[in-house]
Order: C-alpha cells, then structure tokens, then sequence
C-alpha cells in the first residue's frame, strides 16, 4: 500500500462511520453474490460425491489431478498451452499496445482520434463474433485467407491454422491479441496524457526527443500501467475461456492442443455431451487455477509494485 | 376449474417462463431443447396441433444451443428452475439424471404401450424396469450423394468397399468435385460421421457393441481398429484445408454442388432439401465383401421426459401421452424428414430421400452407436475420446492401432466389465 | 506545447503504422458487413468484392428481421449494461477510495478481499448464484443479471481506481479538509472529477465483458422477454448455421448497436480522459 497517502488518515476522530459507508454496498453486493457462491463451489473440491451426498475426502481429489496420470496429463497439457497464450499476449499484445498508444500520444498527429477509435473496435465485439468472424476468414473452404495470400502470390503459405495440432494455439493466441489489443493501448494512452506538458517541455528544452524522449522520460513515468496491464493480462488469460470455446468448441480440438485451464475446468464442471460434469473435480481444478493466479497476484502486489515508483502530479 | 386456477396462479408465481406470467388463468409448459433447429415446427406445427386438442394448456419450446444445452439444463435442473418437459438425450446422460431424481418415471404413462423395447431402451435403467423419457425419434447413418455429379461420371452408388473407393478415385481423377464432404475440425463430425457410420460393418453390429460392454471384446480387436484403419484411406479424398473445415462448412461444401458425396446423419436431409440445387441419393455404408450382411447404425436419439420437480405434471402427462401417439409420430416425421418415428405404428413419410434411409432397415441390421450406453459413463468418457481420436487418425497424426490403445487404456481405467 | 520539429519522415512512419493497424483492426468486420449483403452464391465464390448489382441481395436481413425481436433484445442488454455500469463506477469508487485514503484496521485484507473476485471466474459459481435467483424470485428478470454483473465488475473496479487515486495529491485533500468538507464531500467534489480518466477506463473495461456476456442471460434470464442480445445473436446462429446470409446479416446486426454505442462513448471516453488528466 502506497505510504504518504495514508499517513494522515490516523487522526483523531473515534469511529469513522463514512470508512463503512465508503465500504458497505461494495461489500454487501459482491459478498453475497459473488464470494459466498464462489467459496460455495470451492469448498465442493475437498468432497466427493457418493449416492448424491457429499463426502469429506481431504485432499483427495488434488491427489486425483495431480497423481492419476491421465488427470495430470490433462492438466499439465492446459497449464501449457495457457502459459503460451499468456506468454504471446506479453510478447505481442502490450508492446504493440504501448507502441500504439505512444504513436496516438504525440501532440501534433492527425486523424488520431479516428485512429484510436478504430483500433478499439475489436475490442468490444462479442466471442461470439470473433470467433465467427475469424472462422470464416480463416476457414480453407471460404477462402478469405487463402485468396489474400494468393493476391501478393503467397498462397502455398496458406495452412489450416486452427486445425493442425502446431499451430493452432498460436493462431488463437494472435486472434485474442486481435480482440485486446485496445485495452493496453486505452490505458497508456490515458497514463501518457497525464504526464504533465512541463516535464516534456523540460525535457525537449533539453533536447531529448523522439526516441530517446519515449525511452527516457514517457516510459519510466508509465511503468506503473504498464504493472496494471501486465497483471491484468496474466489475469485474464488465466481465467481465459470464451474465445477457445466458441472457435474450437469444449473439446478445444485438434487433440486438445488449445485446451486451456478455462476449457478444461468447464469440461470437468459442466461436462460435455455424454460426459456429466463432475463439480468435485472441477471445483478442485478451479481451486488450482484460483492458487495460480493468487500467486501471480501476489508477486505483482509484493515485489514488483511496492518498487515501482509512483508519481504524484 | 378451481384447481387449475390455482396451478395456473402458482406457476405464476414461480416464473417458469416469461409467457407464465400473461397467461395465468392457462397451465404453461415449458419444453427443454437443444433443437433449436427445430424451433418453427414446432412453434407453427406441433404446439398448434396439441393445443387444439387441449385448450387450457400451454406450451412453450424453449431451445438453448446444442452445445450449451447439458451445462445449462444441469444448472437449471439443481437450481429448481428448469422447465417441465425435458428433452433427453439419450442413455447415460439421461439415465444420470433420472438417478439425481430429475427425471419422474414414466413407466405407467399412458402411451408408453405404443413403443418396442428396443425404442425405450435408449431412457430405461439398466434392468430395464423404469422408463423416463418418451422415444421421440431415431437417426440413421449413411452416405448422402449428388446425383447429378454421380451421373455426369458415369457411378452407380457403391455396395462395398473396393466399389466405394473406387468411385472415390475417379471423382478425385475427374477435379469437377471433392469426392468427399468431411472435416475434423469440430472433431464430432469424424467420429459420429465416419467411424460411428462405418464402424457396425465391421463389429457386426449389435453383436460386437454388446461384447464391448460385456468386456468379450476389446477396442484393440481386430474388428473395432479396422473402421480406423478404413478412416485414414478418407484423407486423400477430403477437401483442401480439411482439419479446418467446421460441420457447417462441410455441408454448404455439398449444398453448393462441390463436393459429390457427403457421409451423413439423416437429420440432413431436411436442411440439404432446402439449401441444394440438385437431386440427391443415399446409400448405405459399404460392406467389406460384396454378399456381406450389411449394418446399419439406427440411432435413438431423442426422447422427451418429465422434470421429477414440474409444478404441471398433469399437463405435462397429458402432453407426453400425445407425444407417445401415432398422430405426433405422423406430423414429426414428414415436418423433419430424417428424424425417424420410434412409435410401433407404421407412418407415412412423404421425403423420398427419407424413405431410401428408412428402408435399409429392412436389408441391413440396425444398432446403436457403440460408445453411448454403459461405455461413457465414466472419466475418460469413451465418446468424448472417439471424437479425438477420430479426427486423428483422419489428420493422420495417429495411426489407427495407437488411437485403439489409447481407447482401450482409458476404457480400462474406470470399466469394469461384469462378469 | 512542444516545439521541437517533428520531422516529416517520423510523422509519415506514425501513420503508417497506425493505418497498417487500423486495417487489420477493421478487415474483419468489414469483410462480415459487406458481406452480409450479398447473395449466397456470391459469397463463397468472391468473399473479397465489394456486392455488385447483380450480387446484392438483402435476403439475409429479411430472414433475421422476420426471427426475434431484437429491439426488445437490444433494450434489454443497454438496460443491463448501463444499471451494472452505474453501480460499478459508483460503488467501485466508493470502496477504493475508503482503502485508498484510510489508514484502517484490516485495510490490507480489505484490499486483498475485493481483488479476490479477479481470480475466479465467477461462472463456477453459477448454481449457487441461481439459487440464490430462485429464491428470491429474481429468474428471468433483468435485475438478477444487473445483480451478478455488478458483483462481476467490482473487484477490477476496485483495483484499478485505487491504483489511480492513490495518485491524487493530498494536498487538495487537505486543503479541503481545512476548508471544512466532510469526507463526502471530499469524495464526491473534489477526488471523483480528478480520476474520470480511470472511471471512464473502468468503464470500458466493465461494460464489454457485460454485453458481450453469453452464460448468465442464458442460465440466469432466457425468456423471451428478457433476451440479450448477445444471447439472440447465439441463438440465431445456431439456428441458421448453414444460412450464411442469415449469419452474416446476424453478425451485422449484433456489431451495429455496439458500434454506435462504442461511438457515442468513446467521445465521451475520450472528453474524460483528457479534460480530467491531472496537469
């Protein structure tokens, strides 16, 4: 927690009502309808279900995900394939985020509110959509993809992406990049418009600009959205489902080469088809997914953000 | 009148569905569907039907997609807000909910005489004492073709393998069409198309289905990889690109006239009636040897039963008898030809695409698809697998035997055959 | 302002690459919009052209528009959408600012508690969340969803505008405490305008995952009176898999009034951020 900010606050008066009235409808609301049916579920992954009553196991049904070999291999399989969707996220959709939002930045560009406003469309159309969308254009039989390569004479390039084994992940990967790229962009470009016009004024005094200005001063004074954003981005790819869903279905084909935690734990809870789902052990993938990102959470909140230096204007 | 009063001011009360709340005075049954195909049949064709004969009820078909269907009826179904009638699919999942207590007993249903065994066995508990689901309707596996690419080369509908493969080779060799209609990348369409519809041919059938479960056979026999091994012949003859062709796109490929057959379920036939331009022929899948018995996959798929919880189960009966009648069964069948009546009386069928279906049952011996009774009741679940591993072999990232084994170890994993 | 040059080759560079972006961005959606318009034959056989005379054909609206109400869809998801919204922002920013500005007994778990909703989908708690709807009779209402995504969006909420206002100097604080204000006042004078920026983030961020959203308008509210549009699109699209004028024209359709939505706000997105950026 940020320290001048609170120094104050350890004043006189007894009882600070406005602290609870400031707390309470937060509170009320997310407790009851989100914490107690979510803990509800959790608590179901150290129970099994026997004759249709609950029975305490312990930790049995963590033995079960990590020691039966077929669980296990399930598992390691989705945790994977979700490390490399969140890592392409990383190495392609925050850059290109900055990239852009550093472009759009600069005072004297044209259009760019066009621009900026184009680039977050794709943001906010539905999975549904998108994956529609991307089928299609990606689909062998269609042929969007195929005839554009074949426009500049690359159609030998043309692969079935999302349904080989190889690259299938990748190709959804990028396709989800497609969807978010706005969300990065979006919030540097509000950090970037924050920095006082003074210290850029200072620092084009001095004759630091261009490249060097973005790398020396603009960067450094983002670094704390770009924190948000990284945590944000492990965040939502962990807890990542839709997209795969609706482009590949709960089985996350070609042989389970795009199964995520998300499909995985939907499958199990849910079942799928003739499998019925199994909220025992679904709740005890979900609890994974749960320690998982805590712990993504965690490092964030206690080593990286306490040494990002914050700034106020 | 009182009473229906009454039930009619507590179903409103309970929101079960939105039309509950207008119509008070009126019991409102609310169906439970993945056929959202099937939404203006029966909005403009059997609900008007029923509700003629039954003034007082009404109902409401309520589809949520396929694929969300399961998960959402689940949910519905422990939460107490599910509608009244269920659409069930059929063996293990349904069985799993009558065993929950969702589904009511229908044993004693008015109607239920109107069905053989072999109909009711698909919503019958293993000892085959209660029933919970009215038989709806039945699908069989095959080949659709275009006839008019057929004829323009010069082929005859194949009786067996060596014919099949055949005629493959000289459509691939013409290049007006793609000999076949098939992709793997929604995986269910490799397994439910190719390996479930050519599949009975070589495990006889019934007969092998049954030593499957008996634990007399394995899936590494002989019989059961052969059909594999048959699949991964396919992949020369499917289109560019297939292991990214979605079911939707392999059926526009044949609708549109570029692919010349099609391996099918007969719930095409009313979509391909309305979408091709030309004539259509079907044949079923080809023997190994010609004077071979031939075997048909003839499905139950569809049934239709009462949520043990409904607040109408009146109503609800009174609907599911007319369901179990000849007269359901007559207006079903020609609404959606390619959903085959289960009900002991004969109906008449208009669609002569149809009818060339329902008339193998006479040449060739019908069975169930091997993985859906007794076989997925457990995790890994066996059909699940089949589509995996289906579509593998076909990508030919697996061969025939390693996909068999890998089948065979999961079965064995939680399958316990009794002896 | 700035007044070193920008040199010409920089600016044509930007553009450049903001323009390559910008297609890749749009290429998609266009090429379902431009679609949707043409004749079945047509689409498969040039996906790439513009509809000519002889290609345009409008039979995929005339099939969507005889399906469904979606007026009455599109009702319904702005109604969920904006109700979530407004509770979000406002409890959202209440609730940072009380473990922002205060240093308290439990501040710390407090923090640690809210972000808790970050990391669990709250899908998996979809059947003790529609019992809790049955039971208090909210099924196949619009307030049932409002209810779950207001929850939904709260724990990011928090997050982010806490981040924001622990920006926010204290001596404006301070000064109005001088001055007398009571810490509500505090709040809603003085703190709420100097973080729009992040209120409007907050907003976007909150308001696509609520109108895109499939499960809940499916399990928690299908009626036909309650219908998303989200879940009409999906429903729709079931339906016609292989109508693909019908899919297109859906497909259009369901982008449009997001379209225009996002439009409107993005302006006002925008007005936020940079009336409200702290110089």
């Amino acid at each position: 927690m940020s320290e001048q900010s609170l120094e104050h606050s350890q004043d006189k008066r007894p009882t600070r009502w406005h602290i609870a009235v400031f707390l309470a409808p937060a509170l009320l609301v997310y407790t009851a309808v989100m914490i107690l049916p979510l803990f509800g579920t959790l608590q179901l992954s150290l129970f099994r279900s026997v004759d249709n009553v609950q029975v305490f196991t312990g930790f049995d049904n963590f033995r079960t995900l990590f020691g039966d070999p077929r669980w296990s291999a399930s598992f390691w399989n989705a945790l994977g394939n979700n490390t490399w969707f969140f890592i392409i996220h990383m190495l392609v959709q925050n850059p290109i985020g900055i990239l852009l939002a550093a472009l759009l930045s600069s005072p004297k560009l044209r259009f760019s509110a066009f621009y900026r406003t184009a680039i977050f469309i794709p943001t906010i159309l539905s999975f549904v959509i998108v994956g529609f969308a991307w089928k299609l254009i990606l689909s062998p039989l269609w042929g969007v993809a195929p005839n554009l390569l074949d426009l500049v004479g690359l159609k030998s390039l043309f692969v079935p992406w999302l349904g080989k084994e190889e690259y299938a992940l990748t190709a959804l990967s990028l396709i989800s990049v497609w969807q978010f790229v706005g969300i990065p962009m979006m919030l540097i470009y509000a950090a970037m418009l924050s920095i006082p016009d003074e210290v850029i004024e200072a620092a084009e005094c001095d004759g630091v600009t261009g490249f060097s200005q973005f790398w020396k001063i603009k960067l450094p004074l983002i670094l704390p959205s770009i924190g948000i954003i990284s945590i944000l981005t492990f965040v939502g790819n962990f807890n990542a489902f839709d997209l795969i869903y609706s482009a590949q279905g709960a089985l996350a084909g070609p042989n389970y080469a795009t199964d995520i935690l998300g499909t995985f734990l939907y499958r199990t809870f849910f079942g799928f088809q003739l499998q019925t789902g199994d909220p025992n052990m679904g709740a005890t993938i979900a609890s994974m997914m749960f320690f998982i990102i805590l712990t993504g959470v965690c490092v964030y909140l206690f080593l990286i953000q306490t040494r990002l230096r914050r700034y106020q204007f | 009148m009182k009473h229906r009063l009454l039930t009619g001011l507590l179903m409103a009360s309970s929101i079960l569905g939105s039309a509950g709340i207008a119509l008070a005075q009126d019991t409102t049954l609310t169906i439970e569907s993945w056929r959202n195909d099937d939404l203006a049949i029966w909005q403009e064709k059997l609900i008007p039907a029923f509700e003629a004969k039954n003034p007082g009820i009404k109902v409401v078909f309520a589809p949520t997609a396929p694929t969300e269907y399961n998960a959402a009826l689940n949910a519905k179904l422990d939460a107490g807000s599910a509608g009244d009638l269920i659409t069930c699919r059929p063996f293990d999942a349904s069985l799993e909910l009558f065993k929950k207590g969702q589904l009511a007993d229908l044993t004693s249903l008015a109607g239920m005489e109107n069905f053989s065994d072999v109909a009711k066995s698909a919503w019958q508990t293993d000892d085959g004492k209660a029933s919970f689901c009215v038989p709806m309707a039945s699908v069989i596996h095959g080949f659709i073709y275009n006839k008019e690419a057929f004829d323009k080369l010069g082929i005859t509908p194949p009786a067996t393998e060596e014919e099949f493969f055949a005629a493959l080779d000289k459509i691939k060799a013409d290049g007006t069409y793609i000999p076949m209609a098939m992709g793997t990348k929604d995986l269910w369409e490799a397994a439910t198309m190719g390996y479930q519809n050519i599949g009975p041919n070589y495990w006889k059938g019934e007969e092998g289905r049954l030593a499957l479960i008996k634990g007399e056979q394995k899936l590494t026999d002989a019989d059961w990889v052969a059909p594999y091994t048959t699949l991964a012949k396919w992949k020369p003859y499917l289109g560019d690109g297939f292991e990214a062709q979605s079911y939707p796109d392999s059926q526009n490929l044949f609708t549109l006239g570029r692919a010349a057959i099609f391996p099918a379920g007969s719930w095409e036939i009313s979509v391909f009636n309305t979408q091709a331009q030309f004539k259509m022929g079907a044949f079923p899948p080809p023997v190994q040897k010609a004077g071979d018995t031939c075997y048909i996959s003839d499905h139950n798929d569809i049934g239709i039963g009462l949520n043990a919880k409904s607040k109408n189960a009146d109503a609800a009966k009174t609907f599911l008898t007319w369901v179990a009648s000849p007269d359901f069964a007559t207006i079903y069948a020609n609404a959606l030809p390619g959903f085959f009546s289960l009900n002991s009386a004969a109906v008449k069928m208009e669609d002569p695409l149809a009818q060339e279906f329902v008339s193998w049952r006479e040449k060739c011996k019908p069975t169930i698809r091997s993985t859906y009774q007794v076989l997925s009741r457990g995790t890994p679940n066996l059909e699940n697998e089949t589509w995996v591993k289906s579509a593998n072999v076909i990508n030919g990232t697996e061969t025939p035997e390693a996909a068999a084994a890998e089948l065979q170890k999961g079965l064995d994993s939680w399958y316990k055959p009794a002896k | 302002m700035s007044k070193a040059a920008t040199s010409l080759p920089r600016t044509i560079g930007a553009h450049a690459i903001l323009l390559t972006y910008t297609v890749i961005a749009l290429f998609p959606v266009i090429v379902i919009v431009v679609n949707s318009f043409k004749s079945r034959a047509a689409i498969f056989r040039s996906p790439l052209t513009l509809p000519t005379a002889e290609t345009f054909d409008l039979v995929g609206y005339t099939t969507v528009m005889a399906q469904g109400d979606f007026i009455q869809y599109f009702q319904n998801s702005l109604t969920v959408t904006v109700a979530s919204l407004f509770f979000v922002l406002l409890f959202g920013a209440m609730a940072a600012f009380a473990l922002s500005e205060y240093r308290f007994k439990g501040n710390t778990i407090m923090g640690l508690y809210l972000a808790l909703g970050i990391m669990i989908p709250i899908r998996l708690g979809t059947v003790a969340i529609l019992q809790l709807m049955v039971a208090s009779g909210l099924v196949n209402t619009l307030t049932a969803l409002i209810l779950v995504y207001t929850a939904q969006g709260l724990p990011l909420a928090v997050f982010i505008l806490s981040e924001f206002m622990k920006q926010v100097s204290d001596d404006l604080k301070n000064a109005g405490r001088i001055d007398g204000l009571s810490e509500y006042r505090i709040f809603f004078r003085l703190v709420l305008p100097l973080v729009r920026p992040a209120m409007a983030t907050v907003a976007v961020f909150t308001m696509i995952p609520i109108w895109n959203d499939l499960w809940f308008p499916l399990i928690l509210a299908p009626g036909e009176a309650t219908k998303t549009v989200t879940l009409g699109a999906q429903v729709f699209i079931g339906q016609f898999v292989t109508n693909w004028n019908a899919v297109l024209a859906a497909l259009s359709l369901a982008i449009l009034p997001v379209l225009v939505l996002y439009l409107f706000f993005s302006r006002q997105l925008i007005r936020g951020i940079t009336s409200g950026a702290v110089k």
